[in-house]
């Protein structure tokens, strides 16, 4: 097999790679965060009734908690902050199918480019 | 290809200057406990959060078992592929070039995001501390990375020598906080019956055990990383394995002592919230020789940490600009410091902004992300390595025993934390799997042109079966 000569790469062509990356990571982790999809999904059950017995805290609990300078008034947005694990099938499917095709793809591409290093490497010898 | 020769520490490959053979088992042990023995003092409680504090220990030993398997199959890929980098090297000897691209992604976002945590909670723990109105964590976070960054460029053997005395330091503290409670009593000091009881050991019932696998990996992340220094090891097939599988005990032992402590002295949803879980601990056993220790064991970790996740995601950065998958600029070596200074410098502002934007449990999560597929990559990494190479064809310095079981292990608790991620994190792991195919699709499509075919494959082995 041949052996590959790749194209020399000038400099403002290394700017502009090196330039395409760093965009790629700010969008890849800023965006998330600027759109507000980054974070805990979790939402905050009132209780109308705020005592360390409505909030399901024992003496002892409730002792360490104005140990740790909390009220029953203070402690409530925390106590009640609570996931709700709801299975959402369409988002969950989505994401299978999506990390399915990406292992698949980058499996296959890898394979093909592979075949070319494997070949060139001992087909010298 | 340029031939590497070996002149006592220094390795040439042909004209070109490389990094050093110094380092021993015991940098290896401080490189990857440093990094990670900060999940100890943050993060890990965050599983608690999405699942109760029972949920936090079945997590703690299930996930240990996942990072025996990476350290299991690890040992064995890297001591015999040494070659800094670690998984991306491996990835470019088994795998292709493309996935090899796609793990060097993985590290880079997996340590630089874990250093970022690393600096926020070492300003937020001074600012907590301080009790000073209107001070914030800014001038503390930028300090921490800068600081640490220049200590990275200034040489390896400096920087993990430091590593290793404050990893030190940390772990001791752990042990000192177990010992000072009684840990073989109950109501003196720990109260775990009255805080953990059959009503709220598991507040969302089992599916709140697999939510909790999200940050239970914040207990072991990053001891993958020892990986990393495959090159600067004087004796890669006997200190990476050993300074791993080490490292790994070290953790379990330290994880467990963490979680009986922290679950014995907080309420489950305080434990799921707070920042420093251990010095809230070191707090409230009403001792202020341990809240101190703990206060500032929570920053050494945080240093060690950081410190050795810019020694990591740099060498992965650097390996990149080496084989010319990113523009060959990124691959030089500081003449003097023998260090991959320009990949140091390029990653130092990008963990800086994120610093400033991301908070705390955002920033591990992103982290966490890319420790999961570079996971998920390992268990069919080994795989493919067994068949192409199997037992015999080539020398390995550790052979890891029960082959199969712990790569379907490792797959099979992968796939468990995806499914834990998507409870709550689901947007951000689809926001990031769409960034990885699109910027594969890059490389593949455009960047590949510019590297060299041949030259990707060093290793002095025979041809793989199959090929």
């Amino acid at each position: 097999m041949a052996r590959y000569i790749p194209p020399e790469q000038n400099k403002a062509g290394q700017v502009l790679d090196i330039a395409v990356v760093v965009v790629a990571i700010f969008v890849a982790l800023w965006l998330p965060l600027k759109l507000g999809f980054a974070g805990a999904a979790k939402s905050i059950d009132a209780l109308d009734a705020k005592t360390w017995d409505a909030l399901g805290q024992n003496a002892t609990m409730a002792s360490i908690w104005e140990k740790l300078g909390y009220t029953p008034e203070t402690a409530h947005d925390i106590i009640q902050n609570r996931f709700h694990y709801i299975i959402d099938w369409p988002t969950l499917i989505i994401m299978a199918i999506l990390l399915i095709a990406y292992f698949v793809f980058l499996f296959r591409a890898s394979d093909k480019e592979y075949r070319e290093v494997i070949n060139e490497k001992f087909d010298d010898k | 290809m340029t031939a590497a020769v070996e002149t006592g520490q220094t390795v040439i490959h042909g004209d070109r200057v490389s990094l050093l053979r110094v380092l021993g088992p015991a940098h290896v042990w401080a490189l990857g406990v440093g990094i990670v023995l900060v999940g100890e003092f943050t993060g890990w409680n965050f599983s608690a959060d999405k699942g109760g504090a029972l949920a936090a220990l079945i997590v703690c030993w299930i996930v240990g078992l996942l990072y025996t398997s990476v350290a299991m199959i690890d040992s064995e890929v890297t001591s015999t592929v040494a070659a800094a980098g670690g998984q991306y090297a491996q990835a470019k000897h088994i795998v292709g070039p493309l996935m090899a691209f796609n793990v060097a992604l993985f590290l880079v976002f997996a340590y630089t995001m874990l250093e970022v945590s690393d600096a926020i909670l070492l300003g937020d723990t001074i600012v907590a501390k301080a009790g000073v109105e209107g001070l914030t964590h800014n001038s503390f976070i930028a300090a921490t990375i800068v600081v640490l960054a220049w200590l990275n460029y200034r040489g390896v053997l400096m920087t993990l020598n430091v590593n290793f005395v404050i990893t030190a330091i940390a772990y001791v503290s752990i042990v000192i906080l177990f010992f000072s409670v009684s840990p073989w009593t109950q109501g003196a000091v720990l109260k775990l019956n009255e805080l953990v009881t059959p009503g709220n050991a598991l507040p969302y019932g089992w599916i709140g055990v697999i939510a909790a696998f999200q940050f239970g990996i914040w207990y072991y992340l990053g001891i993958e990383g020892t990986t990393q220094a495959a090159e600067e090891v004087r004796s890669p097939a006997r200190s990476l394995p050993y300074g791993t599988m080490a490292g790994m005990i070290t953790l379990l032992i330290a994880a467990a002592m963490t979680w009986y402590v922290c679950a014995s002295l907080m309420p489950w949803e305080y434990l799921g919230i707070t920042y420093y879980p251990l010095w809230d601990a070191g707090k409230l056993t009403g001792s202020p020789l341990l809240e101190n220790l703990l206060f500032i064991a929570t920053l050494l970790a945080a240093l060690a940490s950081a410190n050795g996740c810019i020694n990591d995601a740099a060498r992965a950065w650097f390996s990149l600009g080496r084989d010319r998958y990113l523009p060959s600029w990124f691959s030089a070596v500081h003449p003097k410091y023998r260090t991959p200074y320009r990949s140091i410098l390029f990653l130092l502002p990008i963990a800086l902004a994120f610093a400033f934007i991301a908070d705390l449990n955002q920033a591990i999560t992103f982290s966490i992300l890319s420790g999961v597929l570079q996971y998920t990559f390992m268990s069919i990494n080994i795989m493919m390595f067994r068949k192409k190479w199997p037992l015999g064809t080539i020398r390995r310095g550790y052979t890891h025993p029960f082959h199969p079981l712990p790569a379907i292990v490792l797959f099979c608790l992968c796939m468990v934390t995806f499914f834990a991620i998507f409870l709550g994190f689901g947007s951000q792991l689809i926001a990031m799997t769409v960034f990885y195919f699109l910027i594969s699709l890059w490389f593949h499509f455009y960047r590949y042109k510019f590297v060299r075919r041949g030259d990707q494959f060093s290793m002095p082995w025979p041809k793989p079966q199959g090929y």
